[in-house]
């Protein structure tokens, strides 16, 4: 009797115990800043949308959990993830060593290089510092864009620093910036395709140096919830093995 | 003091977010909000001064545009106006092309508008309150010695009503010193763009902020102080007597 006791409360222990570990990856919130098409952005009646958004309800749907997107401007997502007022990023963020300091990266899920974009009239060849002398150049703060820009070009360059990609994008419009640095993917989606003919790339697509250009984009966790990191990196991987990732891919990044 | 200079040391030895670099940021921020409040102060305060003579004139040709005026600059956000006045005017077709795009390009001319207009349009307001309260003793002294509108103004009037609304404006000068930390939505560096730029870099929002309200704290100390004298200086009248 006693041993059969015994044996009942370790099993219901153990079934306890092992609850509790599932439920480590638990339904979470997904913090995003938009718009910044194609990786997300509102359709126009008002649906999230774009690769962070498709990619990340597939990730979700794969482990089995309830996703929920919050909305958080750029400059304080980071302190958003910490202040716990969502439990995940995905939204273009760049996995590089200042940001490991703060946040658990997943794998990385894809890697955008940089480019710069110009009007189309701009006689701008190669941005040197030299050739981007006394010019305004647009990023948006806090972005690697941002620190790469002000570090090499702070000191010859008026820098302009937009809280969204659209504002920079009205500037742009209105002939107040005269060049401006962004994701491609990014850039091509609001500069080029929505706008035909008013701006062009300038120079090469730019993924180095790693210090400021990372190692692609990644969904950044709270230090601790390494478990919630495992399984969408186990995730990741059986969306790359089974299509869907790819599927996702080509809706967005290549021509139709 | 060598233990002071050790505490310092020691605060400072793993500070990676108060370098040079940052540092200069908040000094360039510091000029840029004080140029941008000092010269919108200055340009308000001239603007006011006719504002708040015609506001009280009997004329409602004069009265009543000042009265939309003020009413639409103190009833809608100086955020707002901001807005307006920096991305709206764009939308103006061909103005890229006119002199006047020459000083809206930049976002100092279109902060320095939208504030001091704002600050205009409530020193405005401040200014007729106290020229209303002009003791009616006062004026009809004026007039029985013949004096002639403008005189009166010159000498009676508007020197009591400036006292009179001394304090009012200084809280009002500290109002628009902590307006214009919403001028970095429009891209300028001001001490609060530094402290974004800093938090947003270095994730750091307790220093970044805190560093920065510090630096408020200080120039709003100074205000109060330059106010508190004026106010002893040009209020002696008015205090009890034998003292």
């Amino acid at each position: 009797m006693k041993i059969q006791t015994i044996l009942g409360i370790s099993l219901i222990g153990a079934t306890l115990f092992a609850g509790s570990a599932n439920a480590d990856v638990r339904d979470i919130r997904i913090g995003v800043d938009v718009p910044y098409e194609p990786m997300e952005f509102r359709t126009p009646d008002g649906e999230l949308t774009g690769f962070d958004i498709e990619l990340g309800n597939a990730l979700c749907a794969e482990i089995g959990i309830q996703c929920e997107w919050v909305v958080q401007g750029w400059d304080g997502i980071i302190p958003g993830l910490m202040a716990r007022k969502y439990d995940a990023i995905m939204s273009s963020m760049t996995i590089n060593d200042d940001r490991r300091k703060q946040v658990l990266f997943s794998d990385p899920y894809f890697t955008p290089p940089s480019a710069w974009f110009a009007p189309a009239a701009s006689d701008i060849e190669m941005p040197y510092p030299q050739t981007l002398e006394g010019m305004t150049i647009g990023v948006q703060r806090g972005t690697l864009q941002d620190n790469y820009v002000t570090d090499n070009f702070g000191d010859v360059a008026d820098v302009n620093r937009y809280a969204t990609a659209d504002d920079m994008v009205l500037d742009m419009d209105a002939g107040r910036l005269d060049i401006v640095f962004l994701d491609f993917p990014v850039g091509k989606a609001t500069l080029i395709d929505s706008k035909a003919g008013d701006y062009k790339v300038i120079g090469e697509m730019i993924t180095e140096p790693k210090e400021y250009f990372g190692d692609g984009f990644g969904i950044a966790f709270r230090q601790r919830d390494e478990e919630l990191a495992n399984a969408f990196n186990e995730a990741l991987a059986t969306l790359k093995d089974n299509g869907t990732y790819q599927e996702i891919y080509s809706d967005y990044f290549e021509a139709k | 003091m060598e233990s002071l200079t050790q505490w310092i040391q020691g605060l400072l030895a793993d500070n990676t977010i108060f370098t040079l670099q940052t540092l200069s940021y908040y000094g360039e921020g510091l000029v840029t909000t004080v140029q941008l409040v000092f010269l919108s102060l200055v340009i308000g305060l001239v603007l006011a001064v006719p504002l708040a003579i015609g506001r009280g004139s009997k004329h409602r040709w004069i009265q009543l545009p000042i009265f939309f005026y003020c009413y639409v600059f103190r009833g809608t956000p100086l955020l707002v106006q901001l807005y307006l006045i920096y991305y709206g005017v764009v939308f103006i077709d061909g103005i890229q092309d006119t002199w006047l795009w020459v000083i809206l390009e930049k976002p100092f001319v279109p902060a320095l508008i939208a504030f001091t207009l704002n600050t205009a349009a409530y020193t405005t307001e401040i200014f007729r309150g106290a020229i209303k309260s002009t003791a009616r003793g006062e004026i009809e002294a004026a007039r029985a010695y013949g004096m002639s509108w403008w005189l009166m103004m010159r000498r009676i009037v508007l020197p009591s009503a400036f006292r009179r609304a001394l304090p009012a404006y200084g809280n009002e000068v500290i109002f628009m010193l902590h307006a214009s930390a919403i001028a970095s939505v429009v891209t300028i560096m001001d001490l609060t763009g530094a402290a974004r730029f800093v938090y947003a870099r270095f994730y750091a929002p307790f220093d970044a902020f805190l560093f920065v309200a510090a630096i408020y704290l200080c120039l709003t100390f100074s205000i109060l102080y330059l106010f508190r004298y004026l106010e002893k200086r040009l209020l002696v009248h008015l205090k009890p007597s034998g003292q």
